[in-house]
């Protein structure tokens, strides 16, 4: 018996090395190749933004090509105080404000279109079609007949109207589909269930979907606000007598002839790095609260 | 005026989705105050249909549903105090154990004081006490679907309706969750309404069983009843354990008739309940598998066997305490004999051997 138990484990134990751990040869040549092939893209699509950033650094001795000259915060300092950059602080309170209106009713139609498109109704895929027809439509040229309607109907061309309009053609219809993508998770059971149990229909939204929901609704709330943060085809012709901030740099390329436009490259992505990180941080917050309240 | 009584009507109830084919149709049905009653038949009988009728989430097209003497056609759920029991459960997965019992009584305007001190009783009484402020996906199987009953029960229904809630669970789980069941259904004293499509679940569970098919009932009764008297060769064939058997009435002789068969003097069957026969009919007949004895060729027959059929054993299953032994008797039917694991091991049989399948005559049931 004794016999048999020692000898055991030195029968098992070649067994079980080979089934947990990798090959001891390493990996194959495909992974070599295909970490190359990433690596590669990853500067390629990385490389050029930060080149923006460590030449925003550069002292007052500074240009527009390498090599550093120097380094400080000199052109952050001018690009907000310098009149000649442009109107960068105005600009830049526009796009945020314009944005947050564009997330917000992004957010509400398409959370709406969800509900609306969860049952087939009549005309539902032509209301589709026409729908996905303004995301295929060139920007440049919606936002020139966005402009150019405005100007035969009288009114006048301003960010909080004619570029509104524009913009919301643009993520709305992105909003709607990621809307699809998330509703596509839900349960219509759970909605059975809340009525079952005698929950009205606002309180089967309001305590059921919303909160099943929120980490998606948190998404489309990101790609509302990023879109148009950095929109600019649809913004061209529509924003009126004050530019956007995509306006403003582009307008800014063309005579600025200093690191400021760097700097202003570089507080623009700082900018969209926390309004990502604050999305993303309050859907880990969301799931943390759950996790949390199910172990207390 | 509270009514807590649990009786349930179906009268001539018809459902149809598209307007042309009937799902359920025409279905009459009562249902007694605090009884176990099972829907059984096979997916798309309308089984379901009618638990959602019943439930508030459908509709009829025509017909009257009435519980506790009131015609609840119209009504929701909470008005018809019934409350149901979804397939997959469908716990909210964003809200704890105590959070998903206590939904009911939050939506009615309850505080949360009083509505989570209900919960927790409730909680207890589904034994899920130390799962209280889990989420409903670190739960098993078992514990999801107690979750699910006690957040039915919480509502004070007279009626619980239960679409296939054992479906979800694995083998062993289903037959103790079973229990659990039929244990709440007497501690609750309501109405259980349990659709399932696996037989013995149902005569397991159920004071009342209802086979279905295609929108109709076709027979309803007690567990005993529907598997040991099958109205027809469907309800034989569905519930199992029968052989069915056909074939022309040779003769008619008083209390029993004689059914033309491969056995040379055919098969003798007792008239019983059914109504006439006459020579000529096309008649189906059912013998329960394990009345079926085998006997080898030329040994005398048990006593009270009458009927011989020669037949070759096409394969055989050994099942533990019987032994299930398939035979080429009738031609286009199977036939199989369930036989005592004792008896059949005293002489085993192999597959290609001829025996004769018998049994005594009382044992044949004449099928509508």
């Amino acid at each position: 018996m004794s016999a048999v138990l020692a000898d055991m484990p030195g029968a098992v134990a070649p067994a079980t090395t080979k089934a947990i751990a990798p090959s001891k040869g390493g990996r194959p040549w495909t992974f070599y190749v295909l970490a190359t092939l990433f690596a590669a893209y990853v500067l390629a699509l990385y490389g050029p933004m930060f080149c923006i950033y460590i030449l925003s650094f550069q002292d007052i001795r500074g240009g527009l090509v390498f090599p550093m000259k120097g380094h400080s915060m000199h052109w952050f300092v001018d690009l907000f105080t310098q009149v000649r950059t442009g109107d960068v602080k105005g600009s830049f309170d526009r796009s945020i404000k314009l944005a947050v209106i564009v997330t917000i009713i992004t957010v509400v139609v398409s959370f709406l279109a969800g509900l609306g498109f969860r049952r087939r109704f009549r005309g539902d895929t032509f209301v589709f079609y026409m729908m996905i027809g303004s995301l295929v439509a060139p920007g440049l040229v919606l936002g020139l007949g966005t402009g150019l309607l405005f100007q035969a109907l009288g009114l006048n061309a301003s960010w909080y109207t004619s570029a509104l309009g524009a913009q919301l053609s643009w993520t709305l219809p992105f909003g709607v589909l990621v809307m699809f993508a998330v509703m596509s998770r839900f349960n219509h059971v759970w909605e059975e269930a809340a009525y079952d149990l005698g929950a009205s229909r606002w309180q089967s939204i309001w305590l059921v979907m919303i909160p099943v929901l929120a980490p998606g609704l948190v998404a489309v709330a990101l790609f509302g606000f990023t879109l148009s943060y950095d929109e600019f085809a649809r913004s061209l012709q529509t924003a009126g007598s004050l530019n956007t901030l995509p306006l403003e740099i582009w307008s800014m390329t063309l005579n600025v002839t200093s690191p400021s436009l760097y700097a202003l490259g570089t507080v623009t992505t700082i900018v969209s790095f926390i309004v990502i990180g604050a999305s993303l941080g309050t859907i880990v917050l969301i799931q943390k609260k759950r996790g949390s309240r199910s172990k207390g | 005026m509270k009514n807590d009584r649990g009786d349930i009507e179906l009268a001539g109830v018809c459902k149809s989705f598209d307007g042309a084919t009937y799902v359920v149709d025409g279905v009459n049905l009562k249902i007694a105050d605090g009884a176990y009653c099972c829907f059984i038949g096979p997916s798309g009988c309308g089984k379901t249909t009618i638990l959602r009728m019943i439930a508030g989430h459908e509709d009829p097209t025509v017909g009257e549903i009435v519980i506790g003497g009131q015609n609840v056609v119209g009504l929701a759920p909470v008005q018809r105090r019934t409350a149901m029991m979804f397939q997959s459960y469908a716990l909210f997965p964003h809200l704890t154990v105590r959070e998903n019992i206590a939904f009911a009584l939050r939506v009615r305007g309850q505080s949360k004081a009083d509505r989570l001190r209900a919960a927790d009783a409730m909680i207890e009484k589904v034994r899920l006490t130390q799962f209280a402020d889990r989420l409903p996906a670190q739960l098993s199987g078992g514990q999801q679907q107690r979750v699910a009953l006690a957040r039915a029960a919480i509502t004070e229904p007279r009626v619980l309706l239960l679409d296939e809630p054992l479906s979800a669970l694995d083998e062993q789980l289903r037959v103790q969750m079973r229990q659990e069941l039929r244990r709440m259904q007497q501690e609750l004293g309501i109405t259980f309404i349990h659709v399932t499509h696996t037989q013995l679940e149902a005569i397991a569970l159920a004071d009342l069983v209802v086979v279905m098919e295609q929108g109709k009932i076709k027979q309803a009764g007690p567990a005993r009843e529907v598997y040991a008297h099958p109205h027809d060769r469907y309800v034989a064939e569905f519930m199992g354990g029968q052989n069915v058997l056909s074939g022309r009435v040779e003769k008619v002789n008083g209390s029993s008739f004689t059914l033309a068969q491969a056995a040379p003097d055919g098969i003798e069957v007792p008239l019983l309940a059914r109504s006439t026969v006459s020579v000529g009919d096309k008649v189906d007949i059912a013998v329960r598998r394990d009345d079926v004895a085998l006997v080898r060729p030329g040994k005398d027959l048990p006593p009270g066997c009458t009927t011989s059929l020669p037949s070759r054993v096409l394969a055989i299953e050994y099942q533990g305490y019987f032994v299930k032994v398939m035979l080429d008797t009738v031609p286009d039917d199977e036939f199989v004999a369930y036989v005592p694991e004792k008896t059949f091991f005293a002489d085993p049989f192999t597959v290609g051997d001829v025996v004769m399948a018998t049994w005594s005559t009382g044992s044949a049931l004449p099928l509508a």
